[in-house]
């Protein structure tokens, strides 16, 4: 199976990568060689076989229902690209 | 005492203990070497200052009961370190700062150590060379323009030039154990679950687990017993009843068995690879242990299986850099425009690409030909391993199909470097220990390592028979100090 | 079950055809707890933008999720408020997509296996019962907000609502009526009130939908092409927005045209549904196992501890209400859809008549709620004092005309009836001798009108009675009263 260029577009779309022409041709190069060598594991009769959902040895454990009442608000936003000092900001969103 | 950078985390330990060295006067030593070692560009960024003013207050006030007491450590650029710039080796994360401290780190800081700086990376630990950093490639010390290996490059060149006297790395598919084999050190990855994953940056959460890596098992043991706690932050992290590795370490491995999986003779394999291993079953023998071969039959399915499961889990792991919150922003005329402008200008090649292969084997239609696939090889893997550990106590295999490979080597070829972790990955995937030790050289001169895989939660035992082989193989590494 | 709904009804006509409307409802249900469901932060509604937001919930580097167990205690009991499945071994997983208050770049959801499985919600129509069928529930993380309008050119993002517990329950394309849509919701939300597991605040947000409709000529099998109206909420809106929105698909195929199946989204301002072009290419959600969280094994003793909590639910207290107390079906609906009500209700019977309580709470109290504005929680009359109310009236100590004159005034800060009764001398009058007294008045003054009634005009009975309860100011007892001037009348 081989991955397109159109496919390669479609996935960068939905990975929010851009991508030009150029830089597609070469991803799909790769991703082609890539994919190459994982198929390897089409030879494998797995039908029989459970998915491993979690490799940790161990029960989901439970937190208890207890807030922290901390307004961290100037610590989570110190980062944010925009200086404003009460929200995230945001390109224009239209619904 | 002029080369106290070529002391042993033990041995450092133990002249401050003695007085006979102060904090202020090891952490001084380990600045300016690194000072002037800035060619192998293994820090991203430095915390000197600091640094000394720590140990400054360290030495007003020595508390020694500590098991690091005034070490200065520097520390992969992939764990969080608040108040100290945190990029994992990314563009995307240039200018964030963390406000919290992951974990691990935290443990050895309440054990008295010091940090000393953030070490270079593979961006966001994806690679085996280094090369992918946005902040350039690192120079391993053993020879000009070789790379360390990856991803945690900046931490086994940074240790095996004396820049640090531990460090810490993450292994998500050998990004400890193939850079402690590339530069002549000590790497182990540990069990999954038993080192917090609290506040490192997620590359793919159900095979990343951090680790120490040092000069000698000793030493490895002992950051081991720092860093191995159980987190309830951490819902993958296991609590199990952890050895002291250090106090319990010895050299009598007798009458263990130690398996020796007949699918790691790879085809292609190097002579010299091939050799190593036999001395390795030599000294094995020395030590009065038993050699058990073994098979572990989908050993040849784990690097595509990797593959997959790996970039699946990168894919929605790097989600979250979409320059809303943190980190590099492109600016774009709307909100989706930002994103595809952000994440393609804040990601490296590799990735890009790794995101893309993870967002394609999950995409609508694929999910059960690759990812689902993929889990189900997993857990035959898994099998593999918890069938031969009925019969023996510990495998060994080689660490790395070969030595440190030339810097631009296999930049333009992912899949041959992918082949770099072929021994390696399949631990991660069974969730198991895992040690490098360095057990010899190529006919290049060139350290090459051995690894040897434990039971889950039995990092005691590998460690043992590291310890055990270390005594005999007597590796030293010959480092010239060429950059200086 | 009674019998089952039929009459109830909704189609859309046209000129050659007639088209039945089928409606599956995705209810989004805020799950009270005091913190989120991976993060310790608080829940509460209504704070300073992102003041309730820790590094967990705004998805910093190396944050990790950990359960809150309230939250699938809260679940689970929902589940067996539905009669649902409870499935012991559930999966976390990650719905990827992009969007500004979506912080991690996924939301953890529940996707192959939820908590909950298949139930039923049983709704109690105009005309009978029906069963809707619940598909599933399961557990979900919130986004944030985004506030469009603060400025011109950039949107807000406010995380506060990030991260906390949603359940989604998922209907089976069982409703058929907007009508039947607005007394499922109600159902849902009472259950869950009986429960405590969601508030059910629908001006808050605590409770939303996305509607799929579709649309297929009456006697069809097939269910035609749905839509689904993303995240409306309120029940008004949800009934308009099916209303136009299976008009619009109705006229599209009379037209000969393709319905879509697409995402569309509600104008309240024009009443009407439109395409969600931003959803478009995000509709790729690469749902995978979360690796950051385990599987979740819930065992047969944690389930068991839940069931021992499960109060009565509207059902059976509805059944019980009808067998013990005698009432009808519509009094007892009334009475059990509403758990504070029920509560009140249960609590003024416990000293009074039960025909008395369902009428006055029913008839009075509900006017006075309804005229204020206010919930039966905080009712300006407490139960105990209408029960003491009841009481006058049972033992005769008042009317019920009295009685209704001083409720008028028990209204203002919740006055014992006993005081209001002994302080304006309200006792009815109910002493024979006193009332022949007044009577024997009535009659002197009115002798013409007495003449009269005797001769054969036995509507001035009416007048006398009316005459005799003036002289005693309201406060004589009414069957005395048209005992004895029947007697004296026509002695």
């Amino acid at each position: 199976m081989t991955i397109d260029l159109k496919t390669v577009k479609h996935i960068s779309k939905l990975a929010r990568i851009s991508t030009d022409e150029k830089k597609a041709n070469k991803l799909a190069n790769d991703l082609n060689s890539i994919f190459k060598f994982i198929e390897a594991l089409n030879e494998l009769d797995t039908e029989k076989v459970e998915p491993l959902t979690s490799i940790a040895d161990t029960k989901l454990r439970l937190r208890e229902d207890k807030f922290e009442a901390n307004n961290i608000r100037d610590k989570i936003l110190k980062n944010s690209p925009d200086e404003n000092k009460d929200y995230f900001v945001v390109p224009k969103v239209v619904e | 005492m002029s080369d106290i950078t070529k002391l042993s985390l033990n041995e450092l330990i133990k002249n401050i203990r003695n007085k006979k060295l102060s904090s202020t006067e090891i952490t001084n030593s380990f600045i300016e070497r690194s000072e002037k070692s800035k060619k192998l560009n293994t820090y991203v960024t430095d915390n000197f200052s600091n640094a000394l003013a720590a140990a400054k207050i360290f030495d007003e006030k020595p508390n020694m009961d500590l098991k690091l007491p005034g070490i200065p450590i520097a520390v992969k650029d992939l764990f969080c370190t608040n108040g100290v710039r945190t990029t994992a080796g990314s563009n995307i994360l240039n200018n964030f700062i963390p406000p919290y401290e992951s974990t691990v780190t935290q443990s050895m800081w309440d054990e008295g150590a010091i940090l000393l700086g953030k070490l270079n990376c593979d961006e966001f630990a994806m690679g085996s060379s280094n090369e992918t950093s946005f902040f350039g490639n690192v120079q391993n010390p053993i020879g000009e323009n070789l790379v360390p290996g990856g991803s945690s490059g900046g931490s086994s060149a940074a240790l095996a030039a004396n820049l640090t006297p531990v460090t810490i790395g993450t292994d998500t598919g050998g990004s400890i154990r193939q850079p402690a084999s590339f530069t002549g050190t000590v790497g182990l990855k540990p069990t999954y679950g038993s080192c917090s994953r609290y506040g490192i940056v997620a590359f793919a959460s159900s095979l990343d687990q951090a680790g120490p890596m040092s000069q000698n098992v000793k030493d490895a043991a002992l950051l081991l017993e720092v860093i191995s706690k159980f987190d309830n932050k951490d819902s993958t992290s296991i609590d199990f009843k952890r050895n002291k590795y250090s106090s319990e370490l010895t050299n009598n491995i007798k009458g263990l068995k130690i398996g020796i999986p007949n699918e790691y003779r790879v085809e292609g394999m190097p002579k010299e690879i091939e050799d190593l291993w036999k001395t390795g079953i030599e000294i094995i023998k020395d030590c009065g242990a038993e050699i058990v071969d073994i098979s572990l039959p989908n050993t040849k399915y784990a690097l595509p299986t990797y593959y997959i499961v790996a970039p699946a889990e990168a894919s929605s792991n790097l989600a979250r850099y979409d320059g809303v919150k943190y980190g590099f922003r492109s600016e774009g005329e709307n909100l989706i425009d930002m994103y595809e402008k952000t994440r393609s200008e804040g990601f490296g090649e590799e990735v890009k690409r790794r995101i893309l292969i993870g967002t394609y084997v999950l995409s609508s239609g694929y999910y059960d030909a690759y990812y689902l696939k993929a889990q189900k090889v997993r857990q035959l893997i898994k099998k593999d391993f918890d069938n031969v550990y009925n019969n023996v106590d510990a495998i060994l295999t080689p660490s790395t199909p070969s030595s440190a490979f030339k810097i631009g080597e296999k930049t333009d070829d992912p899949v041959s470097m992918y082949l770099n972790d072929i021994f390696t990955v399949p631990v991660n995937l069974a969730g198991l220990p895992g040690i490098s030790i360095p057990t010899g050289i190529d006919n290049k001169g060139f350290p090459l390592g051995l690894q040897i895989i434990g039971k889950p939660f039995d990092e005691q035992t590998i460690l043992n028979i590291a310890y055990s082989m270390e005594e005999k193989i007597n590796f030293k590494n010959d480092i010239t100090d060429w950059w200086m | 079950m009674d019998v089952m709904a039929k009459n109830n009804q909704f189609f859309i006509e046209r000129e050659q055809n007639k088209y039945e409307v089928v409606i599956g409802l995705e209810v989004h249900a805020q799950v009270t707890s005091d913190s989120k469901l991976f993060s310790s932060s608080p829940t509460k509604f209504g704070a300073e933008p992102n003041t309730q937001v820790s590094l967990v919930d705004a998805a910093f580097p190396g944050m990790l999720p950990v359960i809150n167990e309230f939250c699938i205690k809260q679940a689970i009991k929902t589940g067996i408020g539905l009669k649902a499945k409870i499935n012991k071994k559930s999966i976390f997983d990650r719905k990827n997509y992009f969007y500004a208050d979506l912080p991690q770049g996924y939301q953890i959801s529940q996707y192959k296996y939820p908590i909950i499985g298949e139930g039923k919600v049983i709704l109690d129509m105009a005309d009978g019962q029906k069963e809707i069928g619940i598909e599933r529930l399961h557990l979900e993380q919130d986004a944030g907000k985004s506030i469009h309008d603060i400025d011109p050119t950039n949107t807000f993002v406010d995380l506060n609502r990030s991260g906390v517990a949603l359940m989604e329950i998922v209907s089976k394309p069982d409703l058929r009526s907007p009508e039947e849509v607005n007394i499922y919701i109600k159902k849902l939300r009472s259950i869950m009130r009986y429960l405590g597991t969601c508030d059910g605040n629908m001006q808050e947000g605590s409770l939303r939908a996305d509607v799929n409709v579709s649309v297929r000529r009456q006697g069809d099998d097939n269910f035609g092409t749905r839509c689904e109206i993303k995240n409306v909420n309120s029940i008004k809106f949800m009934q308009m927005a099916i209303i136009y929105e299976a008009n619009r698909q109705v006229d599209l195929i009379e037209e000969g045209k393709n319905i879509d199946q697409e995402t569309r989204l509600f104008d309240t301002k024009k009443n009407e549904t439109r395409s969600m072009r931003s959803k478009e290419d995000a509709h790729d959600y690469r749902y995978f196992p979360d690796p950051d969280l385990l599987p979740l094994e819930i065992s047969d003793e944690f389930i068991s501890k839940i069931k021992d909590e499960i109060p009565e639910l509207p059902d059976e207290k509805k059944k019980r209400f009808i067998d013990k107390f005698n009432l009808s079906s519509y009094e007892a609906n009334i009475l059990v859809s509403d758990f504070d009500t029920s509560k009140y209700f249960e609590e003024v019977i416990k000293n009074s008549d039960v025909k008395l309580a369902t009428n006055w709470i029913t008839g009075e109290l509900f006017a006075v709620l309804n005229e204020k504005n206010l919930e039966i929680s905080k009712s300006p009359v407490s139960s105990n004092n209408l029960s003491k109310l009841i009481n006058l009236i049972k033992d005769g100590t008042i009317s019920g005309k009295i009685a209704k004159t001083i409720f008028e005034e028990m209204i203002d800060g919740d006055k014992d009836p006993q005081t209001i009764v002994d302080q304006k001398g309200l006792k009815q009058e109910s002493d024979p001798k006193a009332l022949e007294e007044l009577i024997n008045k009535v009659i002197k003054n009115n002798t013409s009108k007495v003449e009269e009634y005797k001769s054969g005009k036995d509507k001035l009975f009416g007048f006398f009675v009316g005459q005799v309860m003036k002289e005693s100011k309201g406060k004589g007892n009414p069957q005395l009263i048209n005992k004895i001037l029947k007697e004296k009348l026509n002695g």
